[in-house]
């Protein structure tokens, strides 16, 4: 049964060309590396707290950094070895941050993890249980937020959660990760769903998968008649359908009140991604820690375009190398989608938690172009899913009307990036804009603190 | 260290979009060849030199005033100035003697565009501030109107006569019924077409029409201003129409005639000098469509679009001031 309706959001986006050359690629276990780099913030909070030394030997899945608060996530060992150091590294961010060097002695892993094959069916925790052991593995936003996921599961006083959505739109161009998850691990997503589902004490589950994925569309639905409560949705492609709000708005027609403050359980929803689900079932019925993760690595020029199952801590060369090597005329790393994803200045960057692909541009596609006047020409505006005005953003944080940017909602901005995208005369929009929002935040706490 | 080897850095996005200014204005241009063949058609060599000179002068004068004035980077080829050069000759007759011509081009560039600082600052459609320089500078040669398909190969026609709305105006100031005009106007046809005498670019309702779905399909200018300047042109003059069908002219022969359907899609839809919001440029489209009425029906002279466009062009900032976009999320966050 397909659902007939395709659904989208109302206002703004862009349609860049998809180039999902890795989408044929099944998901390929990367061999181990010799050294593992595991930053211990890999998560949006407070930064795991090492609870290893050099020297000490750990064992695959055993928790090497332990998270320090509510809103923070373990740190799991990915491999056995014996810790070399622990680290000033850069990580995908751009920043030098403490990281566990682990030099790699086979895979070794601690006592009490299912590592059969066999999908578990039965789910025999209860919600609070559940909770516990997500956060007990570590499990954060894998489709690029990284955030804690125990906090989303955990329903502030006053709101209610309605419905799980899962996001398996994969807007981003070039990505195939979460695609090619739904496709070899659907029943095991759904089994994390029904998790989901009953951890947050809902009876319906909407999944939005972008209509580029005809076959992971076809597949989720056949497998989604024999659990209660989980619909499929295939969704219009358009960048940034996989956005938090646009998801909320496309698949319940609600809409998520602004940024800062506004969040999917202001109306009712939460959002998890489908590789977060996949994680939560490997959590919670094979007692597995985020330790692993798929990585789409692709790009123009690369001889071939792959998914790869990556231990936590490989340097992305390695992916790079299993994939046919640095095309000759690389100008640009990526990690994460060409819409909003960093570029990376060293191939030593490990893979972390959030890190859903890496993209190789060739040198003609890695600089930017000549900036010229605005001519006014709306594209920014009527490109914004959010119904800002990027140009006047920009012209404000340029000049810096810092109170006049506020008013104009630029804390809204979600970095989406359509605005620079669309941009006939190449202006930096979204430079400025994430400038503004920065200083505009800062302003605001120092209101605050002056009471 | 090896150059070749280094990686770029810099914040997302890392893909862009196929628009570029340039694809813009020669967009513009592409969309203005239908009218461009009617004129020629119509009018012969006077058209084809009016729209060369109007060109090459505006072009150079950007050229002079950022080589030799502002002593900076030359922008000719963004294509702006081209636009700007047919634009103005589209909206001259196409007997006008060529210093006067250049000297359209010179105002359009070097006073409406340069002066307040290039591409994108212009307040007011520079096309149309050298055309109502020249109307007000040279009212004889600028309202003196080649009749159509005779004296193809002059470059100066000696045979003129009034447009329509020209004719109107005076029959109705004499004190004549619209319905006794008639047989001394064209035929809806002959305005559907150009066969009618007119600025070289507005004649032929036809040729824009072409031009506007070409527009419309680049996405360069959506349908807002076009539909409600059009729309409201032809509510206010069928509502006088109605009211008076002897004083006041059809609301089809207004849109028809004179620069409505030029004005509508190629002048007021000039993307620097329109609002930015879909809410701001229907007001703006209103606005003209209004004013174009006014002037024609109760003003001295007999076309008002270009006025019309230039007055609510200065309106344009207040109006991006208040129309804002719907913001996402904003109607949940107050209830």
């Amino acid at each position: 049964m397909k659902n007939p309706i395709i659904k989208t959001f109302p206002q703004g986006g862009v349609h860049p060309h998809d180039n999902k050359l890795s989408a044929g690629s099944p998901i390929a276990r990367l061999s181990l590396p010799k050294t593992v780099f595991i930053p211990v913030a890999q998560h949006i909070g407070s930064p795991a707290v090492a609870v290893v030394k050099a020297g000490d030997k750990v064992k695959t899945g055993q928790v090497i950094a332990q998270g320090a608060g509510f809103v923070s996530a373990n740190i799991h060992a990915s491999v056995s070895g014996t810790v070399q150091k622990i680290d000033e590294v850069m990580d995908s961010t751009g920043y030098k941050r403490p990281t566990i060097i682990i030099q790699v002695e086979g895979d070794d892993w601690i006592e009490g993890i299912d590592l059969n094959s066999e999908i578990r069916r039965e789910i025999k925790l209860n919600p609070e249980e559940i909770i516990k052991r997500v956060q007990d593995a570590g499990i954060v936003g894998l489709g690029g937020a990284t955030f804690p996921a125990q906090v989303k599961l955990s329903i502030p006083k006053g709101k209610t959660a309605e419905y799980l959505l899962v996001n398996g739109a994969e807007c981003e161009p070039y990505l195939t990760s979460d695609h090619r998850l739904m496709l070899e691990r659907g029943e095991e997503i759904l089994i994390g769903v029904q998790i989901l589902m009953r951890a947050l004490k809902v009876t319906q589950a909407r999944v939005g998968i972008e209509n580029n994925k005809p076959d992971a569309i076809q597949v989720l639905t056949g497998l989604a008649a024999k659990y209660n409560g989980i619909e499929i949705f295939p969704l219009k492609m358009l960048y940034p359908q996989g956005g938090e709000r646009q998801l909320v708005k496309a698949l319940v027609n609600r809409e998520v009140p602004p940024a800062p403050a506004g969040l999917p359980i202001d109306v009712g929803c939460v959002v998890f991604n489908v590789g977060t689900v996949f994680a939560v079932y490997e959590a919670v019925q094979k007692n597995k820690p985020l330790i692993e993760r798929v990585v789409s690595l692709t790009g123009p020029a690369v001889k071939k375009p792959s998914n790869f199952l990556v231990r936590i801590g490989t340097p992305i060369l390695e992916m790079i190398q299993a994939a046919g090597g640095l095309p000759e005329d690389t100008g640009k790393v990526i990690s994460g989608g060409p819409m909003m994803g960093r570029a990376l200045n060293s191939l030593d960057i490990p893979v972390t938690k959030g890190m859903s692909g890496i993209v190789l541009l060739p040198r003609g596609e890695s600089q930017r172009k000549e900036v010229l006047n605005c001519i006014r020409c709306a594209k920014c505006v009527s490109a914004c899913p959010l119904g800002l005005e990027p140009y006047l953003l920009m012209t404000l944080a340029e000049k810096k009307f810092w109170d006049r940017a506020e008013n104009e909602k630029i804390l809204s901005c979600c970095e989406c990036g359509c605005c620079s995208y669309i941009c006939p005369a190449n202006r930096p929009l979204l430079d400025y804009l994430r400038l503004g929002k920065l200083t505009v935040m800062k302003i605001i706490k120092s209101r605050k603190s002056h009471g | 260290m090896d150059k070749s080897k280094l990686l770029t850095i810099s914040l997302s996005p890392h893909a862009f979009g196929e628009f570029s200014v340039r694809k813009i204005m020669l967009g513009v241009v592409a969309a203005l060849l239908p009218a461009f063949g009617a004129a020629i058609y119509v009018f012969g060599l006077g058209a084809i030199q009016v729209i060369l000179v109007a060109v090459a002068a505006a072009v150079f004068a950007e050229y002079a005033i950022q080589k030799f004035i502002l002593k900076g980077p030359v922008t000719i080829t963004d294509g702006s100035a081209i636009v700007t050069g047919v634009l103005l000759a589209f909206n001259l007759p196409s007997n006008l003697p060529w210093e006067m011509v250049i000297i359209g081009s010179f105002v359009a560039i070097g006073v409406a565009k340069m002066s307040f600082g290039g591409l994108g600052n212009n307040p007011f459609n520079p096309a149309l501030v050298g055309r109502v320089f020249l109307l007000i500078s040279f009212p004889a040669a600028m309202t003196n109107w080649p009749k159509p398909l005779v004296n193809r190969l002059a470059v100066t026609d000696a045979l003129t006569g009034a447009t329509p709305l020209a004719i109107l105006k005076e029959g109705i100031k004499n004190g004549e019924k619209v319905l006794d005009l008639m047989p001394q106007l064209p035929s809806y046809a002959d305005l559907f077409l150009g066969n009618i005498g007119g600025c070289i670019g507005e004649i032929s309702a036809l040729a824009l029409i072409l031009g506007f779905i070409y527009l419309l399909y680049k996405k360069i200018i959506t349908w807002h201003i076009p539909v409600s300047m059009v729309g409201t042109i032809s509510v206010f003059a069928g509502i006088l129409w109605m009211v008076n069908p002897a004083r006041y002219a059809d609301p089809l022969f207004h849109i028809l005639s004179g620069g409505v359907l030029l004005g509508a899609i190629f002048m007021a839809t000039d993307l620097v000098t329109s609002p930015m919001t879909p809410k701001g440029m229907i007001i703006f489209g209103v606005g003209i469509g209004i004013l174009t009425v006014v002037i024609r029906v109760f003003g001295v002279y007999p076309e008002g679009v270009s006025f019309a466009i230039l007055i609510m062009n200065a309106f344009v900032p207040l109006i991006n001031k208040f129309c804002k976009p719907v913001r996402f999320g904003e109607s949940t966050a107050h209830g």
